[in-house]
């Protein structure tokens, strides 16, 4: 085995100069604010006839933002992938300009300018993370407190009142948010720091029990503590969609670590039997099995559509293109439009067209984090970088699945897209670590140390 | 367990032969994108597979909201406007109004946010919403951009003045007037009462319930298209269409020559005399003329079985009877004369009894079709149809339906029909300038012919020294009236005489 090298290493021949692609990254971020703005004067025009008048003030910010950050990865970062910022942008400025026409169609709501607010704040600790961030092998460090804190994060939200029958958020006067979403990079980070030093005991060594061969107590019993103490929790505050988050999470981690695929097969059999006893045990959650069996069951009972029913029909109405963006119906969908049911709006205004963007976009933004994982040299980055690109796809599976009635729905946010100050929060931080990491894998080897 | 070989070029190759992290790594990412797989697999399915049922599910308020999205399109009467639409201010932009509801409920029907659309605003919903594809200037990039286009017109062929004649000599009486341009099968009139207000349930509040509720209760049937989905026993107004099969089929030659008719006639195979309401029937031989002028059961149920079940029975069809699909373009009401019968049966048939039944359509129909020398046209209500600019949509011409007559019957017939009025039981609607043919009939009905009876009158007009096919040909029929004296001369003749007026004086 490999043990982490005094100098970290890219996975590249030396030979001709590697091209940075700063420009190619400009270039992209240019597209990206332009289409943004495009959308929003789409949503004025579709919706008023005419521009919206504060379209120069959201172009000009997410510009900013953009060409801040774009600084901040030439200045420190040069080396990184070209096509993380640029996507990170572009979905966060789809986003907005879809807050902004649900804006439009719900009273007295201003959701968009405080997503700008936390998009600017996700960019301001982007690029504190790059800049300050020199080697993310520190990280490995702070592993265990991490846990900790992501532990404490995630208990804190039962002191305070459920929103919506989950116990996820934490309210302070106008702020709130859902510590859950930072948990999340702080479990990658554990996760990969643990997996890296002890991957070959996992794989190797223990008992063998019937064909397969278990790891020693000591050596899984602390990972597989932590875990259960983070489901366990979002258990009991209903967090149904990060509990799968999580345990998704760990599947991936603990086989990309150990290439042992019977650890797969123990997943989805702990996965069933969760699901089972949950589902038996909360209404809540048999609810909404219910629903993704038979969608359209509670219109054929008399009680009217669900909100999983009002999506589908959103998702069909958008049919190939879409109606326009501001001309859609998706007021019809109900509360949660903003956050959990966004994509609903995009498959109803921009169509199959636009979601397939959507979702192409999501895939190259995942490829490219584990493109970056694979080509790092130490085990803790390739460990994180790979579990920090599984977030967000399992993610984005676990929502867009939902709301197209693929999966049961569990209420999560569409990265970048949804409304949510932690969630647009923490998926910058996501970026900047794999920007971060990124300028590590693709950096030319130094000339003395070849 | 099973050893993998370390994958080739991983310097950092998984412990003891296990892949490295580069080939789980990869195989996980393949694992991540294609969950992103299934999510575009089954957004295609829900958006392109199941679109159709979803947008089409009843709880689905997509269609509804941008059916009433914009303004509907409107029904014309003499280039006129006889609809609206109104902003709602709800969830549904606009309702329908009607600028005179009842005075023109059953030619445009009604179009209710609650209880749908019928007659002209059934038929042509499509083009009045706006989402007929005749509408569409490109109609591929129409479909592409999702553009909604403004709703078409409907003109129909009404003639304001006539409905108004119409609706007025009706009065407060059960009953239906339908006039017709002979030579084209234009609708000038159709009338039924009592009548509607189709904007009082246009909405879909309360209000509107209650409205449409109250309609429901009524045992009048304020709802109940008279001229068109109500068949009557056409009784003596029949008897134009037997005299005309008596002409063809070479039964009488000579209107005016005795027919051999026996006096009292009694109907085959029974012992049953055919009884006549006036006693100057009650003699043998009478001619074909005098016979329709005095309105003779016994002359014209006996020339009936002359003519045979065969001929009585194409006469009849050729009219329209017994055609379940007559669209004009709203559905009428199927007129039955018996393919099935005796003898008997049939001499009572050829008076417009026995099963014989009509709608005021079709009776207009009789009358156009002899004004019309013999060829009967399909009735039409609409004239054309327009975008909401004024460009045509679609012009409808003159449909021939029949060839009912050979010129030279339908001159005899129109000679009968013309004696009728000014010498027989039709004296009542004689108009000073014009000729006019017409019959008369009193329907008897019900158990033991208990019902008040069914007042008819069929009847056309000329100007005086025209010899152009006649403007207006038109069937009245009153079902229960006040009056103490219920004939067709009586009651309906009046009504006819003023709308036929009505139209001579427009011209």
């Amino acid at each position: 085995m490999a043990t982490p090298s005094a100098t970290v290493r890219a996975d590249v021949p030396s030979g001709p100069p590697v091209r940075t692609r700063r420009n190619t990254e400009l270039a992209l971020l240019v597209a990206a604010v332009l289409i943004s703005v495009f959308g929003y004067i789409e949503v004025g025009v579709n919706i008023d006839g005419s521009a919206p008048a504060d379209v120069a003030g959201y172009g000009v910010a997410l510009g900013v933002l953009a060409l801040l950050a774009h600084a901040a990865v030439r200045w420190k970062a040069p080396y990184a992938d070209p096509l993380l910022l640029p996507i990170a942008i572009l979905l966060n400025g789809i986003g907005l300009v879809v807050i902004y026409r649900l804006d439009r169609a719900t009273p007295r709501s201003s959701a968009a300018p405080t997503q700008l607010l936390w998009s600017t704040l996700g960019v301001g600790l982007f690029i504190a993370v790059v800049l300050l961030l020199r080697d993310h092998r520190i990280l490995q460090r702070y592993a265990y407190i991490g846990a900790l804190v992501a532990l404490v994060l995630l208990v804190l939200p039962i002191a305070f009142p459920p929103v919506y029958g989950s116990r996820i958020w934490i309210t302070i006067g106008p702020l709130s948010f859902q510590p859950g979403e930072f948990a999340k990079i702080l479990l990658a980070i554990f996760f990969a720091a643990y997996l890296a030093v002890h991957r070959d005991a996992l794989a190797l060594t223990g008992r063998k029990v019937l064909w397969f061969q278990l790891p020693r107590g000591r050596v899984l019993g602390p990972v597989l503590l932590i875990w259960a103490a983070f489901v366990g929790v979002l258990v009991l505050e209903t967090d149904l969609g990060t509990s799968l988050l999580f345990f998704g999470l760990f599947v991936v981690m603990l086989y990309v670590a150990t290439a042992r695929t019977g650890w797969i097969a123990i997943g989805l059999f702990l996965a069933a039997v969760g699901a089972v006893g949950v589902g038996w045990l909360s209404p809540h959650v048999h609810g909404r099995v219910t629903d993704w069996l038979d969608p359209l069951g509670s219109i054929a009972a008399g009680r009217g559509p669900n909100q999983i029913a009002q999506s589908l029909f959103a998702f069909a109405w958008g049919g190939l293109l879409g109606t326009g963006l501001g001309l859609g119906r998706s007021i019809l969908i109900g509360f949660a439009a903003k956050s959990d049911f966004i994509l609903a709006t995009i498959g109803e205004e921009l169509g199959l067209a636009g979601l397939m963007a959507l979702f192409l976009l999501y895939a190259l933004l995942i490829s490219r984090g584990f493109r970056t994982g694979i080509a790092l040299r130490d085990p803790f980055g390739r460990l994180l970088a790979i579990g920090l690109a599984a977030i967000v796809g399992l993610q984005v599976f676990v929502v867009a699945g939902g709301v197209l009635d693929l999966i049961p729905l569990t209420g999560m946010t569409l990265p970048f897209i949804a409304q949510g100050g932690s969630s647009v929060v923490t998926n910058w931080i996501i970026i900047a670590l794999l920007v971060r990491m990124s300028d590590v894998a693709r950096r030319p080897l130094p000339a003395e140390e070849v | 367990m099973r050893r993998h070989h370390r994958a080739k070029g991983d310097s950092s190759g998984g412990p003891q032969g296990l892949p490295g992290i580069s080939t789980t790594g990869r195989r996980a990412g393949t694992f991540c994108v294609l969950l992103i797989v299934a999510l575009a697999v089954q957004a295609t399915r829900v958006q392109v597979f199941q679109k159709h049922e979803l947008d089409h599910n009843a709880a689905n308020q997509r269609l509804t909201i941008q059916r009433y999205d914009q303004p509907r399109g409107n029904i014309l009467v003499g280039g006129e406007p006889v609809t609206g639409s109104e902003p709602t201010g709800g969830r549904y932009d606009y309702k329908r109004t009607y600028t005179d509801g009842s005075r023109y409920a059953a030619v445009t029907g009604f179009s209710s946010q609650t209880y749908g659309n019928t007659q002209l605003e059934g038929v042509y919903d499509d083009l009045l919403s706006g989402t007929d594809s005749r509408l569409a200037s490109w109609a591929v990039w129409d479909t592409v951009a999702r553009r909604q286009n403004p709703g078409g017109d409907v003109h129909t062929t009404i003639d304001p003045a006539a409905q108004q004649a119409a609706l007025k000599g009706l009065g407060r009486q059960q009953g239906a007037v339908v006039a017709l341009e002979p030579a084209t099968g234009r609708i000038l009139a159709l009338a039924s009462t009592p009548s509607y207000d189709p904007g009082g349930f246009a909405g879909s509040g309360t209000v509107d319930r209650q409205a449409w509720d109250r309609l429901q209760a009524d045992t009048d049937q304020p709802m109940l298209n008279r001229a068109l989905r109500q068949t009557y026993p056409p009784g003596s107004t029949f008897k134009v269409v037997t005299a005309a099969a008596a002409l063809t089929a070479g039964v009488v030659d000579d209107i005016n020559a005795p027919t051999g008719a026996p006096s009292p006639y009694v109907l085959p195979g029974t012992t049953t005399e055919l009884v006549n309401d006036t006693s100057a029937c009650d003699r043998p031989n009478l001619s074909l003329d005098t016979a329709m002028v005095l309105s003779c059961n016994s002359v014209l149920g006996y020339l009936g079985v002359q003519v045979g079940l065969e001929g009585m029975v194409s006469m009849a069809e050729r009219f329209g009877f017994n055609d379940a699909e007559l669209d004009v373009p709203v559905r009428a009401a199927r007129s039955n004369f018996d393919t099935v019968m005796n003898r008997s049966q049939l001499a009572l048939s050829s008076i417009g009894q026995y099963d014989t039944a009509a709608t005021p359509l079709v009776m207009a129909m009789v009358a156009a079709g002899v004004a019309n020398g013999g060829r009967v046209m399909y009735p039409q209500l609409v004239d054309k149809l327009t975008k909401s600019d004024g460009s045509s949509v679609q012009v409808m011409e003159p449909v021939v339906y029949k060839e009912a007559l050979s010129s030279a019957v339908a001159g005899q017939v129109q000679r009968l029909m013309t004696d009728v009025v000014e010498n027989g039981t039709g004296r009542n609607a004689r108009i000073p300038g014009a000729t006019v043919g017409g019959k008369t009939g009193t329907a008897q009905h019900g158990v033991g012919n208990s019902g008040t009876p069914f007042a008819w009158f069929i009847s056309w007009a000329r100007p005086n020294g025209s010899d152009d096919v006649p403007p207006v040909a038109v069937a009245v029929v009153i079902a229960d009236s006040d009056a103490t004296d219920v004939t067709g001369g009586g009651l309906a003749a009046p009504i006819a005489r003023s709308v036929m007026q009505a139209v001579l004086n427009g011209r």
